[in-house]
């Protein structure tokens, strides 16, 4: 996840200190990763010099607390234009796994349990988020029907995969 | 440990040449939710037919609660269908003549409960099914999705002690399907009974608590990976 933009996209609506913008951030994107208060402020001093938010009060005291941030037209336009922009869908998501089951087959081992294993374990992630969701509020549904989308689409990568073994094995071998 | 509700082992069976199953097993504790997963004709709805009792294995055992399902008698494995199992199939199962109600009353019918109880019974579970308003319709005038929960509602209504489902949302969108899955697991979690869900999607699988996966006929157990 872009941090940067989407940082930008909490301070866009109001100016906001550091505490805040992690509050505000874990609590929409953190569920399964709250961002660390490091990260949060190496992110907006790189905001800062790429003059994308500027400080726009200072309190007086120590610590980087006292610092509340605003947006600057060009973070507006940055935001706007990352939200415009399509993602780059990954494509190759499964070279890891694929690059395991051709080292299999080449090396004599058992690629079909690999896949099986696999599966075996793409579905315990996919039950455990069935459970999650089902407790969840309507948030926490989407993000794990999100998660739960692209699991199945790899289960059914494995399938195919699983499938076409025997043919993935003549070709590799040849 | 208790002994198992449902024990199938060394599971053949043929059509002509076709090896629908060879060497199948496996075991179902009482309320364990058991997704039977495999690519399409792998032999998943063969082994749900055996371990139903409604497709006889050339060889194997099937044993439910300590009885042999293989051994008995017609009438009696019939009868043992009707009191501890349920069913719930892709489509086509209601009576298109009966209300939605008489349906899911039915097998409390063919039980000989009195009409009033059974009919009262029947709305209880259309109610935990969420379907209470199609009540009065018949099947050919609900949704794919209502039919379908009326349909779990009639597996569950005689509170059976294993439902047997083969692809109970294939017919279904995932908003649906996903409605249908979290209903029947539930409420079959609440009664105690065992599921065994055979699918082909994943998600649908992930409401299970395990799998079994059937391939060219043979069954495998990935427990280990867990
Ligand atoms: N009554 C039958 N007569 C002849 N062949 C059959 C019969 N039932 C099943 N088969 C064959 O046995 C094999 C296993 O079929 P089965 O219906 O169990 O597969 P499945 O895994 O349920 O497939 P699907 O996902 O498509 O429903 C297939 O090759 C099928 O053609
Ligand atoms: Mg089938």
């Amino acid at each position: 996840m872009s941090i940067g933009q989407t940082f930008l996209g909490l301070l866009e609506a109001t100016p906001r200190h550091g505490y805040d913008i992690k509050r505000r951030y874990d609590e929409h994107f953190g569920h399964s990763r709250p961002v660390a208060y490091g990260q949060v402020y190496a992110t907006l001093s790189r905001l800062l010099r790429g003059g994308l938010v500027e400080v726009e009060a200072v309190e007086p005291g120590e610590g980087p607390d006292r610092k509340r941030y605003a947006i600057t037209e060009a973070g507006v336009a940055d935001v706007a234009q990352w939200l415009a922009r399509p993602e780059q869908p990954e494509p190759y998501l499964q070279s890891i796994l694929y690059t395991k089951v051709v080292l299999a087959l080449l090396t004599g081992r058992e690629a079909a349990e690999l896949l099986d294993v696999q599966r075996a374990e793409h579905l315990r992630l996919m039950r455990e988020l069935t459970r999650r969701k089902r407790g969840g509020d309507l948030a926490e549904q989407l993000i794990c029907d999100h998660a739960l989308f692209h699991l199945e689409a790899d289960l059914r990568w494995l399938e195919l995969t699983t499938a076409r073994l025997d043919d993935l094995a003549a070709r590799v071998r040849a | 440990m208790s002994a198992p509700l449902l024990v199938a082992e060394g599971l053949h069976r043929s059509f002509g040449e076709t090896a629908a199953l060879v060497d199948a097993a496996l075991r179902i504790d009482e309320g364990e939710v058991v997704a039977v997963l495999g690519s399409s004709g792998s032999g998943k709805s063969t082994l749900l037919h055996c371990l139903a009792g409604i497709v006889r294995p050339d060889r194997g055992r099937v044993v439910f609660d300590g009885q042999d399902l293989v051994t008995m008698s017609d009438a009696r494995r019939s009868a043992l269908r009707r009191e501890a199992f349920g069913f719930v199939f892709q489509f086509g199962q209601l009576v298109p003549e009966l209300t939605c109600l008489e349906n899911v009353a039915l097998p409390l019918r063919l039980a000989r409960v009195p009409r009033r109880e059974a009919e009262q019974r029947a709305g209880q579970w259309l109610e935990r099914l969420e379907v209470t308003d199609v009540a009065g319709k018949r099947p050919g005038e609900v949704s794919g999705g209502q039919g379908q929960r009326v349909a779990v509602a009639r597996a569950l209504v005689t509170r059976p002690r294993v439902i047997f489902a083969d692809e109970p949302t294939g017919a279904l969108d995932s908003l649906n399907g996903e409605r249908v899955m979290r209903l029947l697991t539930e409420a079959a979690r609440d009664s105690g009974a065992a599921v065994v869900l055979v699918t082909h999607e994943a998600r649908v699988a992930a409401y299970s608590d395990r799998e079994i996966v059937v391939r060219d006929g043979r069954t495998r157990n990935l427990e280990v990976a867990a």
